[in-house]
């Protein structure tokens, strides 16, 4: 396995001082950790910051910015940051209105978060948190707080950010980003394992010519591992499973995104695309907004995810309000 | 030896700690049999980081100083579940005591049972979950239960509960972690973080041992 590194020196604290020395007009770091956070920020509001592992670039860092979060903390590859960095993350962009965060749904990251937000209490700092589970591979619908977060995350951020910047307080912005979190859903396929930078050891082990339905980003098991099939046959597959998940009606309005995992190319993921909207369609699904993108990866894990997000009305105004990061940036949507 | 003081402690913490360093690439198989193999790396990297944390000083004047060092050391450097588990088995047991220079076996049958209330709180898992507390509630359990006149023999008392408890993990369908949804496919396989509770007893146990 081949990747860029150097011989010495931590690649999580080399890669954020990167993204910071070519990003320094809109980040700065929280001093002594890997966490940045949002210079320009509004100010008087309820802040947002959001964290997990380093190794699923842009997320999270790549989603810190105006109309999103004010701060992302960042842990080692694949591994949740510690109660300390958070509670400084929080921090350095408490503005008295109260903290939320958002992360996916894992053990590591509840226990960390859970006990960052002990130790904020002890400073006087409102919090709350979110945890996004839109996996719906990752286990049935009567266990939903065992799912993992995947992709779904960058739309519940998106939602929570500009519910912030409306205003709006911190049990307000807690319910609309609830309400969001609870109309996302992800299913994903991998093609083929990622690798931990300097372990030289892929993820997972899956054979040349198969790939795994619902396979998490850090290698979970699956829904079901079968031969290589053309893309209109995986998308069909995928598409049924949310449709059901979901109960996907005609006239439902959505957002879609449809995610690469890190080496599966956008001539690929248009095809997906492709496929899906064909779907959507005849379906009479209304999208509203759709997005092809390498936004949650897993290294140079193979694959792509499907997102959808429904919508109401009150989640759209949220959802069309714009927003900027490096990786997430556009005018207000009507 | 009835009980120890606060240097003695320490250097007691600190052969826990190396036990677990020597132990990485045991750990790690543990672990990748079912889990993130990541088990063995977070462990050692958190032990020494509390080693160098209490070498680095000479001047702690409690057995709760001694504690917290390490606990904080391993919440703030291992990240993942298991910085806060197991930092959680070091402050778990501290949180309510009175400072104190002496370690016998009351009081560190007091701790050892307040670190299992403080963890199972945090992490939800319960005795037979295939987790480290299949190792700690047991070794607590046991010190409860055991005479406490001699802290040596109640370190020994201790580790062979955890040790039994890793044993038992074997036939145990796994609730968390990534070896969850591994479901029966788990069986067969002990636990990696039960593993670290054991060898940290073994440890303090031999420690304490060679001191007689």
């Amino acid at each position: 396995m081949k990747k860029i590194l150097n011989q010495s020196g931590d690649i999580v604290t080399q890669s954020t001082q990167g993204f910071l020395a070519a990003y320094s007009k809109f980040f700065e770091a929280v001093p002594e950790t890997n966490c940045i956070v949002y210079k320009n920020r509004r100010k008087g509001k309820v802040s947002l910051v959001i964290g997990g592992g380093s190794g699923h670039e842009p997320l999270f860092s790549g989603f810190v910015g105006k109309g999103l979060a004010d701060a992302s903390a960042n842990g080692n590859i694949f591994a949740s940051p510690n109660p300390q960095v958070i509670t400084e993350t929080a921090k350095a962009v408490d503005e008295g209105k109260g903290v939320l965060f958002i992360y996916g749904n894992y053990e590591g990251d509840n226990l960390n978060f859970d006990m960052a937000e002990e130790m904020c209490g002890f400073e006087d700092i409102k919090t709350a948190h979110v945890r996004v589970w839109d996996d719906c591979a990752s286990a049935p619908k009567d266990r939903i707080e065992d799912r993992r977060g995947i992709a779904g995350d960058i739309y519940v951020i998106k939602i929570a950010g500009a519910a912030c910047d409306a205003g709006l307080s911190l049990e307000e912005v807690v319910r609309v980003t609830e309400k969001a979190r609870n109309q996302i859903n992800t299913i994903g396929l991998a093609t083929s394992p990622g690798s931990i930078p300097g372990l030289n050891k892929p993820t997972f082990e899956l054979g040349e010519d198969e790939i795994e339905f619902g396979m998490g980003m850090h290698g979970e098991p699956g829904i079901e591992r079968t031969t290589m099939k053309p893309a209109n046959e995986l998308v069909d597959r995928m598409y049924s499973e949310l449709k059901e998940e979901m109960s996907l009606h005609s006239g439902d309005e959505v957002a879609v995104l449809v995610n690469g995992l890190g080496s599966t190319t956008l001539l690929e993921l248009n095809t997906v695309y492709y496929e899906l909207d064909k779907h959507l369609k005849s379906e009479g699904i209304i999208v509203h907004d759709a997005e092809i993108k390498n936004w949650c990866t897993c290294q140079e894990m193979g694959g792509f995810s499907i997102t959808i997000l429904r919508l109401d009305e009150e989640l759209k105004k949220y959802y069309n309000a714009p927003c900027c990061s490096p990786y997430y940036a556009r005018e207000a949507l009507t | 030896m009835k009980s120890i003081n606060v240097e003695t402690c320490k250097q007691m913490v600190i052969a826990a700690c190396d036990a677990i360093i020597e132990s990485k690439e045991y750990l790690t198989e543990v672990d990748s049999k079912i889990g993130d193999g990541d088990h063995g790396i977070g462990m050692s990297g958190g032990m020494e980081k509390a080693k160098t944390a209490l070498m680095s000083r000479d001047d702690f004047a409690t057995i709760n100083d001694v504690f917290k060092t390490t606990g904080m050391q391993m919440l703030n450097s291992m990240g993942g579940a298991s910085g806060v588990i197991f930092g959680s088995m070091f402050l778990g047991g501290i949180k309510d005591l009175e400072p104190i220079t002496e370690l016998d076996g009351e009081l560190f049958s007091k701790m050892m049972s307040a670190a299992v209330k403080a963890i199972k709180l945090r992490g939800k898992a319960e005795i037979g979950d295939k987790t480290m507390v299949d190792a700690l509630e047991p070794a607590a359990v046991a010190l409860e239960k055991t005479d406490k006149e001699d802290l040596t023999f109640c370190m020994g008392e201790a580790a062979k509960a955890a040790g039994e408890g890793v044993e038992a993990t074997k036939t145990m369908v796994a609730k968390f972690g990534r070896a969850k949804s591994l479901m029966e496919r788990s069986i067969g396989f002990q636990d990696a973080g039960a593993t670290s509770v054991k060898i940290i007893f073994e440890a303090m146990h031999s420690y304490l041992q060679a001191q007689e």
